[in-house]
């Protein structure tokens, strides 16, 4: 269930928002774009549909973060405990070696995530109310450019920590999930 | 008339300029409750809404309602006016820079604890 979960909030919402941010700055970019021609109102629901996709995806990705994965994550052993395979937040902070992958990864990546929902609702938000109008308004475009770089750039570091932490301490305890065996 | 058979009628950016400035003050709203809750041991507790999550919980709930809510009363008000959005924007970016900033622990670290 563990490596499910992690698997869905890791590689299905978070790794698929990433994988949307260069259509986003790309089709948001053209279609506000001083030069561009008129888009077609389906164009423009289309790039609505596509940005409030997003914000959806990084809504979904920060939820399963929170109330998910980190309790696991965050879990505190009973008195005695000696092995601390499936208390990744004390395994990793038992050794002077691994501790900074909690110390500066986890709680970085546990905040800073959260930038990329707030970023992408506000500019689907604001797409939808302006539209092609956003042409006109050169700033208000540049500022929700950099609003959609902001949001790439919280969860690029909060992807590249969650993926290092996976390697170094997985939720589920290091267990090898196996594809194929090798034939005796 | 544009070519679809609307009214091209510009709108002003009192909506947009709320919906940045919002963004701008719930990700620094975010960051700094993070940094205090770091550093004061009685808010930490405080802000444990859902014992599992931690704080993470309270300082993440406290600041999407203060987005939200600020979201809401600016575009309340300015919906209908014309804002200096460079001057909104500069701010709105700022903000999350520091947000940003804010977050990164070794930043946190070299800030005093009061």
């Amino acid at each position: 269930m563990r490596e499910i979960w992690t698997m869905v909030h890791g590689m299905g919402f978070g790794a698929l928002f990433l994988l949307f941010f260069s259509g986003a700055i790309f089709e948001l970019y053209r279609a506000t774009s001083g030069t561009a021609l008129q888009t077609t109102p389906n164009q423009r629901r289309w790039l609505e549909i596509y940005l409030f996709g997003m914000a959806a995806l990084a809504w979904l990705t920060v939820l399963t973060g929170a109330y998910v994965i980190y309790p696991w994550y965050r879990a505190v052993p009973p008195a005695g405990t000696t092995n601390l395979a499936l208390f990744s937040q004390r395994l990793l902070l038992a050794n002077p070696g691994t501790a900074g992958w909690h110390s500066i990864g986890m709680e970085w990546k546990e905040y800073v995530a959260w930038f990329a929902p707030i970023a992408m609702t506000m500019v689907a938000v604001v797409y939808r109310k302006y539209g092609d109008q956003l042409r006109n308004h050169r700033q208000m475009r540049t500022a929700l450019l950099s609003f959609v770089c902001v949001a790439f750039l919280s969860a690029a570091i909060a992807g590249f920590f969650g993926a290092m932490l996976a390697r170094v301490a997985p939720v589920q305890g290091g267990r090898t999930l196996q594809l194929m065996r090798q034939p005796q | 008339m544009n070519p679809w058979g609307k009214a091209n009628e510009t709108k002003t950016n009192g909506s947009a300029s709320a919906a940045l400035l919002a963004s701008g003050i719930g990700c620094f709203t975010l960051a700094a409750l993070a940094f205090a809750a770091d550093k004061s041991a009685a808010l930490k507790l405080q802000l444990i809404f859902y014992r599992p999550t931690g704080p993470l919980s309270g300082v993440t709930s406290v600041a999407l309602a203060i987005w939200i809510i600020l979201w809401l009363v600016l575009d309340g008000r300015w919906k209908n006016r014309s804002i200096a959005l460079g001057r909104i924007t500069q701010i709105s970016i700022s903000l999350l820079v520091l947000a940003l900033l804010l977050t990164f622990p070794p930043f946190a670290d070299l800030l005093p604890p009061h």
